[in-house]
């Protein structure tokens, strides 16, 4: 078995119950090949590296369209990448879970590719539509780029969610299934955010950690998934009402972080309006 | 019933005019270049569309129906020429339908109108903006056109206009944008990126046309044919080898080292997918391609070698 080819991971990737042709490849593009490869590396990371552990996957519905949404942190998205191995490795039968991704990603070149070969499309509206009414599985960080921008000391905290899921959850009728994501901050801690430099490659921020490098340390790290909620309402309905489902889901997150990061680190919890 | 083709001469058009002449309509064509070989009955005018004599053969020959295919890409037309030959082609093509009585006028446009950009859609529906004119200029007359078209819609209400946004066509013609890319045994791709490309075999395309005619289609819709696939397997499955370049590079080395002559936007449409959804076509027309991709890429190699 070599790092980028693990016959267990293919194996899964192929019980994956999307449309690939015979060439392997779905219409969004995803390649099987590149599935294996890429998840063969975060299968290592996930099992050997990290040991991540999972409470309540059977949350996740086996099929059909489903919106995961969960806390963001840790400078780069190694929360999102653990959440999707777990859909992979841990799901009966697996699932792909699809993130909705910065845009600068598609101006990177490499990063392009390999977003659009795994199935993370860049966050547009349509593209959420899309991938929900296509009965697929859509990976959500309302907290968006502030999230992973916390820093050490907030790395439990809740920060600003967007309410275009809710708007959205709300047209395509899908339920929601947050999560809690525990040790993102500790791995990859971020003392500061460098956001002048940042802005000459596009990216929203470069995360310095106390090693400079945004390279996660080797910390457990804990992936809760909570009870599906269905929101009632319409897409069309004002701010208010949508602001008041947005701040229902975030308080099943926050009491989700509290299960997870235990009960002498709840003080650190708070969810900021 | 009497169809009358502006740029018949075109490969996917002679092939639209010998299926529409095959199925018993009456074919009629007008175009600059002579179709040597057109079969006996099917009447071509070489002339301009832009000019006084085409308008006289839809005064004295009043067509039913108008397929205008005469639309140039700055592949084929380099200069100036191309946005009169476009844009007033078309509104030509139009004002002579409303005011000779047409009944319906299908313009082929094609996907590019959409543009390639980073933060676009994968699946463009009808109603997506044209991203082309700021990245490729080079396509702006094209997009003017399709939209000049539409407007059919409204300033010509009686007319059923329909423009069809076609994808990449390909096959034993070797003719047309896509195909041109491929010819060459090396070809380039910008380091780094490998966006869908989405194509359809001509004979699909051609019968597309027609199926738009039969069913009086009447409003803007995206034409496609097999799922798209990413560019460096279809280089691959044409049999060809890719060279990816940087893309500063790249720029530089258009028309040298045996790669093809493009203009520095392309670039965007090596890096960013230009794909689109055509669902509403399909449940609208029942339309289905026969061809999928690698019968489509084989009836390309076939010719192309």
């Amino acid at each position: 078995m070599s790092l980028l080819w693990d016959e267990e991971v293919a194996k899964r990737v192929d019980r994956l119950e999307l449309p690939f042709n015979r060439r392997g490849l779905d219409p969004y593009g995803i390649s099987k090949k590149d599935l294996t490869r890429w998840f063969s590396i975060l299968s290592w990371l996930y099992k050997n590296y990290f040991h991540v552990t999972v409470e309540g996957i059977g949350n996740v519905p086996p099929r059909g369209r489903c919106m995961l949404v969960g806390n963001h942190s840790g400078g780069v998205a190694l929360d999102g990448a653990m959440v999707l191995a777990s859909m992979l490795l841990e799901m009966e039968p697996p699932r792909l879970a699809q993130a909705m991704v910065e845009k600068f990603l598609n101006l990177i070149p490499f990063s392009a590719q390999w977003t659009s070969r795994t199935g993370q499309l860049t966050g547009l509206p349509e593209h959420a539509e899309r991938i929900l009414r296509d009965e697929r599985l859509l990976l959500v960080f309302p907290e968006g780029a502030r999230g992973t921008a916390k820093l050490y000391w907030e790395r439990h905290s809740l920060v600003e969610f967007g309410s275009g899921f809710v708007r959205m959850a709300l047209a395509a009728d899908a339920p929601i299934v947050p999560f809690a994501f525990i040790g993102g901050g500790d791995a990859i801690p971020t003392v500061m955010n460098l956001y002048k430099i940042a802005k000459l490659f596009g990216a929203p921020y470069i995360p310095v950690t106390p090693w400079l490098l945004p390279l996660p340390r080797r910390v457990p790290l804990r992936i809760l998934y909570g009870e599906p909620i269905r929101l009632h309402g319409s897409p069309s309905d004002e701010d208010a009402a949508i602001e008041a489902l947005v701040e229902s889901v975030k308080q099943r997150i926050a009491a989700l972080i509290i299960r997870g990061a235990g009960a002498e680190r709840h003080h650190e919890t708070r969810a900021l309006p | 019933m009497k169809v009358l083709i502006p740029g018949i001469t075109g490969r996917l058009a002679r092939t639209v005019a010998t299926k529409l002449h095959d199925a018993g309509h009456q074919v009629l064509g007008i175009d600059r270049r002579p179709w040597l070989n057109a079969p006996k009955d099917i009447e071509v005018f070489q002339i301009d569309i832009r000019k006084r004599a085409a308008e006289e053969v839809f005064r004295k020959h009043r067509p039913e129906a108008v397929i205008h295919m005469a639309t140039v890409t700055h592949l084929t037309v380099r200069n100036e020429d191309r946005f009169r030959i476009n844009l007033f082609g078309t509104r030509a093509v139009f004002d002579h339908c409303a005011h000779y009585g047409a009944k319906r006028c299908i313009f082929v446009g094609r996907h590019t109108y959409y543009g390639a950009a980073a933060d676009s859609s994968l699946y463009h529906g009808e109603e997506d903006p044209p991203f082309a004119m700021t990245t490729f200029p080079e396509l702006a007359d094209l997009v003017a056109a399709d939209l000049y078209a539409g407007s059919a819609l409204w300033r010509y209400p009686e007319l059923d206009t329909c423009v069809l946004r076609m994808c990449y066509t390909l096959g034993p013609s070797v003719s047309g944008t896509l195909a041109t890319f491929l010819k060459a045994q090396r070809v380039p791709m910008v380091l780094g990126f490998d966006p869908l490309y989405q194509f359809i075999h001509e004979d699909d395309a051609a019968d597309a046309i027609c199926l738009s005619l039969e069913k009086k289609l009447r409003g803007v819709y995206n034409v496609a044919g097999p799922q798209p696939m990413p560019l460096s397997n279809l280089i691959r499955a044409a049999g060809r080898t890719t060279v990816p370049v940087p893309e500063i590079a790249l720029k530089l080395a258009f028309g040298r080292f045996g790669l093809p002559q493009l203009p520095p936007g392309a670039v965007a449409h090596l890096k960013y997918p230009v794909v689109i959804d055509d669902s509403l076509f399909r449940t609208t027309t029942g339309f289905n391609h026969k061809h999928d991709e690698d019968q489509t890429i084989a009836a390309f190699r076939s010719v192309a070698g």
